[in-house]
């Protein structure tokens, strides 16, 4: 059983599903019908077999797990590689968990071209899930660029009214990061003749110089999908004009490719240049987490202000990231996970009532509380997560960073910090000018609670969060070998640059 | 010397193309208009029994006193070309059709077209070269017009042979530069003479400048590029697809035997030209197509821009570099048939449309068509899986090989500029409310080529490796 290619499997199972949307025929109803399932029970099969992976996971392993290597093209020399260590395992989980449940979320809210739709999101998870397996940088570059093209058509085609501004900005910006890491990669390739990236990890020996251009090349393209301050500008367009599942799949893993990128990328690759840049990462990080925590405190649709705020939690990300000591990095991680789940739940709290009321102004709602206790209920949850209640996810994460930052500098721990005032000030305003307050708008009179789909779709991101929250450990020990790893190289890398620098 | 046998046997191809198209004439010009439609097809077939003939069984080597030679390189063109050509001509018949143009010259001329291509990809002497050229080039001009009832297309042919001339009066006079500080216009005597330390005279120098530029007008390269938006424009469709193809693969290979050739001592000098040249039309095909509305016109843009990638591999001058050339230009050819191929669909109530805005809402109205196109222009744009990115990255590994980072850098981010207007393409099928819809393509060769180029860009998308080994042994030729 060992030699079952399930990486494989379960990056490729979403495009036979798409396959079979792509064939059906028939009246409208049907189709619809019939996608939507299609669509539906293969994310399911996909999840369930992800699930496979943590159960097989071996947690004492640094290295790479359930590996596959394939020559591809062997006159370039870049092979189909896939594997899995801690760092990575938590992530393809993160995109096999959210989009049946994206698909959940569309069941009744996306009505027009629903074939179309379907056979995007499954073509997404492809990409997504195949990103995060890649362990060939052109590989890892085909699946982090093939994602633009789906969400593009996401944006594009089911998105609200200024769509296509939303999906030309989101796709440019992207590509313009993107397109300098091809050619870092290219010259990675010259370097050590192959795009392998355990090669590349082992044999990459630049001098500083090129470290530190091609380490900017890389972080044009992570940073822009962080999205860092200040090319954060294309987030908050593209996540108000995205319809509710494509949000949550923005949230909750496009923005962790960015924080995937660093570790898996740019800290093993560039150690050297890593250090060199890292006061420059925290400052534009402590930047994000302050202003965008106030821009999001005047904002006025519910939409925006979630997008702001998720950049401001992808600030801690990158901090955890490059202060690079256990608790940092691992913090760094968690907090990805976190918001990917807490985030995504957010927007599925802002579709509940967009459905209902096709607005997202929050001047138009207030007083839910009154018709709708069990939406209250879950909303608020979802916020106290996001502010880092303990107990529930966000606080791990954050807590973890802080203590990483701390013991690496403690202003950038201090200013840190402060988000966590300013993130629940805006949160609970949010909250409260929503939920809370009398019931005055006729148009809300009428508004129903959530049905048995919409409950199905949150049940188990709050039994997640919860368990997050409680028994981290859970989640913190598979990856413990992965990240213990990355930072012993990055300090032997370092030693070894010391030594040498000292040899005249 | 005397003409053996050899030579006639490796020239094949040539020789039977070149009899097949007589005997074509002849035929319709005894038989009349009613001959039109076996001519057409005839020549189809005579085009790819050509290309056939090139591999069966396949040899190699110079010939007629070296004014000739064949090998994997040239091979490779020209199976390139004549397929280009061969299916130009089957596309063309229903557009012409419908513009009552439709009259056995046609083929015949892209036939004659085509046999200057062949000479010119097998030239091993600048005689050869410019008889070639010529053949080519007059071939052409008469179908840029050959809807001759149009004053666009009129406008067309004259615009290109015009300017057309004046670069062949370019390249003729380069070449005489050259023959005089060389003594001779045998490539192999060129080669001699350069190494023998004639390459620092200035008049080399000087003849080379011209014969790149007469070159670059040809394959469109900025600052040589004003007669391609026009032409493109107003030749009649199916002339634009084979103008896209065919003469830009005949003249890049031209320039890539010349330069490889007998001026590689000189590769310092040439180098610097081709990297402006490269980056120019990058830049230019970037920003110049942003704002066109018409599909042809847009695609001249995309074409000059799609040669200056092809430059950058030519400007690397290494084995990689020529690879990356091979390899662009197939995917190149299959992107853009397809391209035309939708481009020919497009009527409405039965009149041909060529405007971006006519696409609107294809995405409802046709699907299948719409998704094609979306293929093709993800695939041009060069973002991945699709095969498009294949062919920049191997442009881009060469260039990076080559020490040519900041033309690279500059090509990239042409390359997301670039990416704009393609995008703008499929946001006008999938994003916007439909139009008027376009009819429903008719079942006939359009549709066919249209979907087998759908077909070919997703396979060469999940496996390139067999268009860069047919790559790697056309480039190896050049590097002994």
């Amino acid at each position: 059983m060992s030699s079952w290619p399930i990486l494989s499997l379960i990056t490729f199972l979403p495009l036979v599903g798409a396959f079979f949307c792509l064939i059906v025929n028939g009246p409208k109803e049907a189709v619809d019908r019939n996608c939507r399932s299609v669509a539906l029970v293969t994310t399911l099969a996909t999840f369930l077999i992800s699930l496979l992976l943590w159960i097989r996971f071996d947690p004492t392993k640094a290295g790479f797990q359930f590996e596959e290597k394939v020559a591809w093209v062997p006159a370039l020399n870049i092979g189909y590689h896939a594997g899995i260590d801690g760092i990575s395992l938590f992530f393809v989980l993160l995109s096999t968990l959210l989009t049946p449940i994206c698909i959940l979320a569309s069941w009744e809210s996306i009505k027009v071209r629903v074939k179309e739709y379907m056979i995007a999101f499954l073509v997404l998870e492809t990409f997504m899930v195949g990103m995060f397996c890649a362990l060939d940088l052109a590989l890892f570059y085909i699946f982090f660029e093939g994602v633009l093209i789906p969400m593009f058509l996401i944006i594009g085609v089911w998105g609200g009214k200024r769509r296509v501004y939303a999906a030309f900005k989101f796709f440019l910006y992207t590509l313009l990061g993107s397109v300098l890491m091809l050619l870092a990669i290219i010259a990675v390739y010259w370097q050590v003749g192959t795009t392998d990236l355990p090669t590349a990890m082992e044999k990459l020996d630049l001098p500083f110089t090129w470290q530190c251009w091609l380490w900017l090349a890389f972080f044009a393209s992570f940073a822009v999908k962080v999205p860092m301050w200040p090319v954060h500008t294309w987030l908050p367009d593209a996540h108000v004009e995205a319809p509710t599942a494509g949000s949550v799949i923005l949230a909750g893993v496009l923005l962790k490719m960015g924080g995937y990128g660093f570790l898996r990328f740019s800290i093993p690759l560039f150690p050297e240049a890593t250090q060199y840049f890292a006061p420059m990462v925290f400052a534009l990080s402590i930047v994000a987490v302050i202003y965008t925590s106030l821009v999001a405190l005047v904002q006025e649709d519910m939409k925006k202000l979630i997008a702001y705020s998720s950049v401001a939690h992808m600030g801690f990300v990158t901090i955890g990231a490059f202060v690079m000591n256990m608790q940092g990095v691992q913090g760094s991680i968690f907090q990805m996970l976190s918001h990917g789940i807490v985030s995504a739940a957010l927007f599925l709290c802002v579709g509940v009532v967009y459905d209902r009321m096709h607005t997202r102004e929050i001047a138009a709602y207030g007083g839910l509380v009154h018709r709708m206790p069990r939406y209250a209920f879950t909303f608020l949850f979802f916020t106290l997560a996001s502010v880092g209640l303990p107990g529930l996810s966000g606080f791990v994460g954050e807590f973890l960073v802080l203590l990483g930052a701390f013991k690496a500098n403690t202003w950038v721990a201090f200013l840190a910090s402060t988000s966590l005032i300013l993130g629940a000030a805006y949160a609970l305003w949010l909250y409260r000018k929503i939920v809370f307050g009398e019931l005055t708008k006729d148009s809300l009179k009428g508004i129903l609670d959530m049905n048995g789909r919409e409950i199905a779709i949150f049940l188990p991101l709050v039994l997640l969060t919860i368990w997050m929250g409680i028994y981290p450990n859970s989640f913190l020990d598979p990856m413990a070998p992965a990240v213990d790893k990355l930072i012993g190289d990055y300090q032997a890398a370092l030693k070894l640059a010391r030594t040498a620098a000292l040899v005249p | 010397m005397i003409v053996g046998l050899e030579s006639w046997t490796l020239a094949r191809p040539e020789i039977f193309l070149a009899a097949a198209t007589a005997l074509l004439l002849i035929y319709g010009v005894v038989r009349g208009e009613i001959a039109t439609p076996f001519v057409s097809v005839a020549t189809s077939a005579a085009l790819l029994v050509t290309a056939a003939l090139l591999f069966l069984p396949y040899r190699e080597g110079p010939a007629f006193s070296s004014l000739f030679i064949v090998d994997r390189l040239t091979a490779t063109m020209k199976v390139m070309v004549l397929v280009g050509s061969a299916i130009a001509i089957l596309m063309s018949r229903a557009y012409f059709e419908q513009a009552k143009a439709w009259r056995f010259e046609y083929p015949i001329l892209v036939a004659l077209a085509t046999l200057g291509m062949m000479l010119m990809i097998s030239a091993n002497d600048l005689m050869a070269l410019y008889v070639g050229l010529e053949l080519q080039s007059l071939a052409l001009y008469v179908i840029a017009s050959f809807q001759r009832d149009s004053i666009r297309s009129t406008e067309a042919g004259v615009k290109y042979f015009v300017l057309g001339s004046v670069a062949s009066g370019m390249l003729l006079f380069g070449s005489s530069l050259i023959y005089g500080f060389c003594g001779g216009t045998a490539f192999v005597q060129i080669s001699g003479a350069l190494a023998d330390g004639r390459a620092t005279e200035i008049g080399v120098i000087i003849g080379l400048v011209f014969v790149v530029a007469g070159l670059a007008f040809k394959v469109s390269a900025v600052p040589f590029h004003m007669w391609t938006p026009d032409v493109y424009e107003g030749a009649p469709t199916p002339v634009t697809a084979l103008f896209a193809v065919a003469p830009k693969i005949a003249a890049l290979s031209l320039l890539v035997s010349v330069l490889m050739g007998p001026f590689k001592p000189l590769f310092a000098q040439w180098q610097q030209i081709i990297v402006v040249a490269s980056v120019l039309s990058m830049a230019l095909g970037a920003f110049a197509a942003l704002r066109q509305q018409n599909i042809k016109r847009l695609m001249a843009y995309s074409s000059i821009g799609n040669v200056g990638y092809i430059l950058l591999g030519v400007a690397s001058g290494t084995e990689k570099g020529i690879q990356a050339v091979v390899f662009y230009l197939a995917i190149y050819l299959v992107m853009t048939l397809g391209v035309f191929a939708t481009v020919l669909m497009m009527k409405r109530r039965n009149i041909m449309v060529e405007q971006v805005s006519d696409l609107a809402g294809l995405a409802r109205s046709q699907p299948m068509m719409a998704l094609g196109m979306l293929i093709f222009m993800f695939s041009l744009a060069g973002i991945p899986p699709l095969a498009g990115f294949w062919g920049k990255l191997y442009i881009f590994m060469a260039a990076v090989e080559a020490k040519l980072f900041i033309p690279a850098v500059l090509g990239v981010l042409a390359s997301v500029v670039a990416s704009y207007y393609y995008l703008r393409i499929v946001k006008v099928m999938y994003f916007d409310e439909p139009a008027e819809a376009i009819d429903r393509p008719a079942f006939g060769v359009n549709r066919v080529v249209a979907l087998v180029a759908a077909f070919l860009i997703a396979v060469f998308s999940l496996v390139p490796q067999p268009l860069s080994v047919i790559a790697e042994a056309a480039a190896r030729g050049l590097f002994p």
